[in-house]
């Protein structure tokens, strides 16, 4: 019964992380790629991890398998964030097909500060953006 | 067909064609951005291919390698993107002081 177990996780888990390797070279830009990396490698590493501790069946090597999910579930959207906001500021460009970049002139180039855009307006000027965006 | 079987002659090759894969995109680049990502994923693979050499050994011990893996694979990818976002604030500082 175990053994059916551990067979099904680890291919579903070998299958996603090929998947993740193959779009990893097909994918046309950086930001593509790490979002691949994020996910669909998260989730094969879980998967196949899972299958480990089935076939132990120990409680030391399950909480050692919990750990190392959680650790990786917890870094590897840091890390794409990241490496993320890095490339964005070295000027990596995206795909031509790319629809929206939400942060184009929003970032001070010298300081990497944040802005809205929206800091010298009056609260009149805001009531109305408000409104306008409400209608 | 025992499970230590399967493991060894179907998944094991699924994932080092996925290493190879991982690895032409470390190679080709173009930017440095993806040969760090390209690096983070290698390591993530690799702890896969612990865990799986850990049951076909049937040696547990393993697992802590793949532990302290996880952990160096986060170190790095935090230190390249810190690192690279202050040789480019240097670079850009350079430039002023040139241009002046």
């Amino acid at each position: 019964m175990s053994d059916i177990a551990i067979i099904i996780l680890s291919t579903f888990g070998a299958i996603f992380i090929l998947l993740a390797a193959v779009g990893f070279v097909r994918m046309p830009d950086t930001y593509l790629r790490i979002s691949v990396t994020t996910k669909a490698v998260t989730l094969g590493v879980g998967l196949i991890l899972a299958s480990a501790a089935i076939y132990f069946d120990d409680l030391s090597v399950t909480s050692r398998v919990l750990a190392i999910i959680l650790f990786i579930i917890l870094t590897a959207p840091v890390g794409g964030h990241l490496i993320g906001r890095t490339s964005y500021f070295l000027g990596v460009g995206m795909w031509k097909n790319s629809v929206l970049d939400e942060l184009k002139g929003m970032y001070k180039e010298n300081s990497h500060t944040l802005t809205s855009g929206f800091e010298g307006e009056t609260e009149e000027e805001e009531k109305e953006r408000k409104n306008q965006h409400n209608n | 067909m025992t499970v230590e079987e399967y493991l060894y002659y179907i998944i094991l090759p699924i994932l080092a064609v996925s290493v190879l894969l991982v690895f032409y995109r470390f190679v080709i680049g173009p930017s440095i951005a993806d040969r760090v990502v390209a690096l983070d994923l290698l390591i993530t693979i690799g702890i896969t291919l612990i865990a799986l050499y850990s049951i076909v050994y049937d040696q547990s011990t393993f697992l802590d390698i793949a532990m302290i893996l996880g952990l160096i694979a986060f170190l790095s990818t935090v230190a390249f993107s810190y690192y690279l976002e202050k040789r480019m604030k240097a670079q850009r500082k350079d430039k002023k002081k040139k241009n002046e």
